[in-house]
């Protein structure tokens, strides 16, 4: 009852932010109620037993998702006005918010009647998790049972940096995104760009690790390994990479590579693409882990830099 | 009522209000912002279906599970492919408008 009570709050606050981060005049204000919103989305993970969603959504979809928001907006002042003036009309509004009102009516239906007993693939899962070596089933399903929709994945990743270093001013290709951040050496920013990494270093190796038996992996830690990263940088203890340098580039396509051609590995010792040899899925699968958590680590961190910015040619 | 169609239903007005920002709101980024909500929206609806699969032994179906975490990292790749084209829109118009009518600046041709 109690928890009934605690969910209903949480869903009551979570609905007050979203409608927060759509009425708010002021983007900056919109965008830090969809901080905080992010954050209140993985209690709702962790209340529908999803800690891997939830460290996601807390690391990703609220954290990196709002930093990089929080970023744009710092950069797009002085656009809102003329935006607010190119405003809709009220007609056009009432229809979106009719068709806004039936999007959910349907779904709500949908939602209230739906089968019971409910399907599952959670029986298959548990029977054939001896196979995998692994004890986290969430890892298990992204490693061995859908591994295919993990290596599209880290293919789409990359996709993405392409998409956004293609995005480079002519004079600017191959460069580096951004500024060259200028902080106070004996600053806080500094300090804490010494102090923390070795730490957050740590944890995010540890946090890939126990991601075998436990909540966690590569995506959790590549965020916080990632975010680390970008406070060296924003301290200004490191510059951004070039993006035409051969190494980073090598670097975000390795993993995926790694991916592929233990594909087609397996194509030759268990028969179908992605197959693992019998008593061999675990070192199989740490294989593809360790391969793409430096991926997922600069592609998480070059798609938050952006595109290139400066001329890196002397 | 079970915890799982409350959050469910709750998911069912985030994609509304999300999908009323998407087509209502006149900034892009807010748009983008809109676009997030519809999309976490669905997710949690995603989300409470694998809570409702809970068996054998298991709090929830990890399939569907697995699937959103790999959901939650493609929709940040592409926030960050429509942030990083946004800057751009603004740095060669100088404004943010995504006005039929091209404006006439002097921004570099792409």
């Amino acid at each position: 009852m109690m928890t009934t009570v605690v969910s209903l709050v949480v869903a009551l606050l979570l609905l007050a932010l979203a409608l927060w981060t759509v009425v708010a005049r002021d983007a900056f204000l919109a965008i830090a109620g969809f901080v905080a919103y992010g954050m209140l989305l993985s209690l709702v993970w962790v209340r529908l037993y999803g800690i891997d969603v939830a460290l996601t959504e807390a690391a990703i979809g609220g954290g990196l998702t709002g930093a990089l928001l929080l970023g744009a907006v710092a950069r797009l002042r002085g656009t809102e006005a003329a935006a607010w003036s190119e405003r809709s009309g009220i007609g056009l509004r009432t229809a979106a918010k009719l068709l806004s009102l039936g999007v959910t009516a349907v779904l709500m239906i949908c939602v209230l009647a739906l089968p019971e007993p409910a399907p599952t693939l959670a029986p298959l899962v548990a029977d054939n998790m001896a196979a995998t070596g692994v004890g986290n089933p969430i890892t298990g399903v992204l490693l061995a049972f859908r591994s295919l929709d993990t290596m599209l994945e880290a293919i789409v990743l990359v996709i993405a940096v392409i998409g956004v270093w293609s995005l480079a001013p002519d004079d600017c290709w191959g460069g580096r995104p951004g500024q060259l951040h200028h902080a106070d050496p004996d600053g806080v920013l500094a300090y804490l760009a010494r102090l923390l990494p070795p730490i957050g270093i740590i944890f995010g190796i540890y946090l890939f690790w126990a991601g075998a038996d436990h909540p966690g992996g590569k995506f959790q830690s590549a965020t916080i390994l990632a975010a680390m990263w970008m406070l060296v940088q924003m301290a200004g203890l490191a510059d951004t990479p070039a993006t035409a340098n051969r190494w980073l580039r090598a670097g975000v396509v390795s993993g995926p590579l790694v991916f592929v051609a233990v594909g087609l590995l397996g194509l030759w010792t268990a028969g179908h693409f992605l197959g693992y040899p019998a008593d061999w899925a675990k070192p199989m699968i740490i294989v593809v882990e360790v391969a793409l958590l430096p991926t997922l680590v600069l592609v998480l961190a070059l798609l938050m830099n952006g595109a290139p910015a400066r001329s890196d040619r002397r | 009522m079970t915890v799982e169609t409350l959050i469910a239903l709750a998911a069912c007005a985030l994609v509304g209000i999300g999908l009323y920002a998407l087509i209502a709101h006149p900034h892009p980024l807010r748009k983008l912002v809109g676009f997030n909500v519809l999309g976490s929206g669905v997710f949690m609806i995603f989300g409470a279906l694998a809570r409702r699969g809970a068996a054998a032994g298991m709090p929830a179906d990890p399939v569907p599970q697995a699937l959103l975490i790999t959901a939650i990292v493609v929709a940040f790749a592409a926030t960050a492919m429509t942030v990083a084209l946004l800057l751009r829109l603004i740095e060669s118009t100088g404004s943010s408008a995504l006005a039929t009518e091209p404006p006439s600046g002097d921004g570099d041709a792409l």
